[in-house]
């Protein structure tokens, strides 16, 4: 197990080097720098402003400060933009946000997609598994940027019942439909993996083995059947979170949430490239710590993958 | 006698006619996905819909860039879907005509849609299959290739790149076209896998038909059904990606505009009782969504062997 935790640590470390590498250089090569403005600055100003970001060096020397620092020290340098502040002080204030939502949002998603698509394998052909069918079929057309609006109208214009958009550090109100805006597809997708596979599962020898010996139905589905059924919903477990983050930059664009993904389209629409390159970093680390956590995982369910 | 030959000629001719009504594979997938009628009704909507992308605009004396200057100031009330005022669907805030503006957004929508799936078959396909023939090293390293490539934020770089480069079509397509071939590629290397074996490969192998050569005539032909049923169903994820990065404003630019765009403006507008804006392209959204889910379930049923 070990071996295989470093293995995939020898293939996510070059992964990230190359994420760097890759957007260091698009911003190197890109035309216009941070610092144009209408008015063109004098030479020498330009020079002290490239002077003192470093920004005079090379591009391989730029490169390796740059790593060194995030690397060594946590420390992704300056914003470009918000002139008093680092892009460590932007991390530290949006990703609380995103991060109390995100994980919300991922609870939901798997408690109740999981439920939903077991219930409906159980109760196959019933009303039930009609509904979740169709929840799951309807959440397919409804990305999150499509139910942002709807939620809104719905509960915010029409019922009055939950403010249109804000944070007040978390409070419930607030959370409530960015956890919903977010969680919905990925609830569906969840839901209706677990449906095929525990369908699947269920119609398996085993479980007739284990049922014909006259065990309880609630032992043999929680017992048998459930953990066999779970693994293909495990290994979409990484791409749901992908999806989640990016997902993220809808949410707090639509909900005014405050949190990283508005941080990242501001910047990026202000050419900050140092707030871009430290969201992109560390939404790519987790991306990948979170992969590799999803594979150890399935390695320790599965007990037919051995690495 | 005669009766007997009479009949003895009759069997001949229903030979012979049995004999051309021979079915092909691909008959034998078209009956079956004609028979499914959510598929065959998501097939006439997707019509529809390609339609209205083409000829809506003749259906309206107003472009989609003119100003209604009489509508301007007071939309809510003026800018109503109606049809004493040419505006079908209503006006937007800024007093453009709904109904062009649909129109030109379901064409910018549809294109990005099928391009992005048609680089996701012609790269995916070759791509994978190639990996998938040769095995060993070379498969090992491209796959590792992909493995990476779908480990990275994609949503993410591509905004770094629309940001840089400029927000164009251009660029949503080179963006688009950076991801989408991935799965299809590991898709294709999977079936190639299993179809290399086979007799037929062996056979061109024996009297020495090129690898390159049998890639393109025997590998790629076997690999076009579950390809096909994977396109479709890749088509409405390249629409909803198009409208996400729309939505966030760094997609297609004014005065062109595609579903996200149209959605996000409708959203924006929607507490001063606009509705029109935001109803109107979400419903061309959602059930051109439907309609391509419903037809890939359908491709899925008739062309994939195993469900049968």
């Amino acid at each position: 197990m070990l071996s295989f935790i470093i293995r995939r640590l020898a293939v996510a470390i070059p992964t990230l080097l190359i994420l760097v590498v890759f957007s260091y250089v698009i911003m190197y090569a890109a035309p216009g720098g941070p610092f144009d403005m209408e008015r063109a600055l004098p030479p020498e100003v330009m020079d002290n402003l490239n002077a003192k970001y470093g920004l005079d060096k090379p591009l391989v020397v730029q490169m390796f400060n740059y790593v060194y620092n995030v690397v060594v020290h946590f420390d992704f340098g300056p914003s470009y933009m918000y002139k008093n502040q680092t892009v460590n002080d932007i991390i530290a204030q949006g990703f609380p946000v995103t991060l109390t939502y995100g994980f919300w949002s991922f609870v939901v998603a798997v408690v109740v997609g999981m439920s939903l698509g077991v219930m409906a394998a159980i109760y196959h052909n019933s009303w039930l598994d009609y509904l979740a069918v169709g929840i799951s079929i309807g959440a397919q057309v409804l990305p999150n940027f499509v139910m942002a609006p709807i939620l809104v109208l719905f509960f915010t214009l029409w019922l009055g019942w939950l403010p249109g958009g804000g944070w007040q550090g978390g409070q419930w109100q607030y959370v409530i439909m960015p956890v919903i805006a977010l969680s919905t597809s990925f609830m569906a997708s969840i839901a209706r993996l677990t449906r095929s596979s525990m369908l699947e599962v269920l119609n398996a020898n085993y479980i007739r083995t284990a049922r014909a010996k006259g065990l309880p139905m609630r032992r043999v589905i929680f017992r048998h059947a459930l953990k066999p059924a779970l693994l293909p919903v495990v290994s979409y477990l990484g791409p749901a979170f992908v999806a989640m983050i990016t997902g993220s930059v809808v949410v707090d664009m639509y909900f005014s949430t405050g949190g990283i993904g508005v941080f990242f389209v501001n910047s990026a629409l202000n050419r900050d490239y140092s707030v871009i390159m430290g969201i992109t970093i560390l939404t790519g680390a987790l991306t990948i710590l979170f992969n590799l956590v999803v594979d150890i995982l399935y390695a320790w369910i599965d007990p037919k993958i051995r690495y | 006698m005669i009766l007997n030959r009479a009949k003895a000629r009759e069997l001949e001719t229903a030979q012979i006619g049995a004999e051309i009504e021979g079915r092909s594979l691909w008959a034998d997938a078209r009956i079956r996905f004609f028979r499914n009628k959510a598929a065959v009704g998501g097939l006439i909507i997707l019509i529809l819909v390609g339609l209205f992308a083409a000829f809506g605009q003749h259906m309206t004396p107003w472009s989609n860039e003119e100003v209604d200057w009489g509508v301007l100031g007071q939309v809510d009330t003026m800018g109503r879907p109606s049809f004493e005022s040419k505006h079908y669907f209503g006006t937007d805030d800024l007093g453009r005509d709904l109904f062009a503006r649909t129109v030109q957004g379901t064409q910018i929508s549809l294109m990005v849609g099928l391009i992005g799936a048609l680089i996701a078959v012609v790269v995916g396909t070759v791509y994978g299959a190639t990996a998938g023939y040769y095995g060993g090293r070379i498969d090992n390293v491209m796959m590792r290739i992909v493995d990476v490539m779908l480990s990275i934020p994609y949503m993410f770089v591509l905004i770094l790149l629309l940001v840089i480069f400029g927000r164009s079509v251009l660029m949503l397509f080179v963006g688009i076209g950076l991801i989408s071939w991935l799965d299809m590629a590991r898709i294709a290397r999977g079936q190639t896998l299993s179809i290399k074996n086979k007799e037929f490969v062996e056979a061109a192998h024996a009297i020495g038909v090129r690898p390159s050569t049998i890639i393109r005539r025997h590998i790629v032909p076997n690999l076009l059904g579950v390809v096909i049923v994977y396109a479709t169903l890749l088509v409405p994820t390249m629409i909803i990606f198009e409208s996400f990065i729309s939505f966030l404003g760094l997609g297609v630019q004014e005065p062109a505009t595609s579903w996200g765009a149209l959605i996000s403006e409708g959203a924006k507008q929607m507490q001063y009782g606009t509705l029109w804006m935001l109803l109107y392209p979400l419903f061309f959204f959602v059930i051109t969504l439907f309609a391509f889910f419903f037809v890939g379930d359908g491709l899925r049923d008739a062309l994939d062997p195993k469900d049968r």
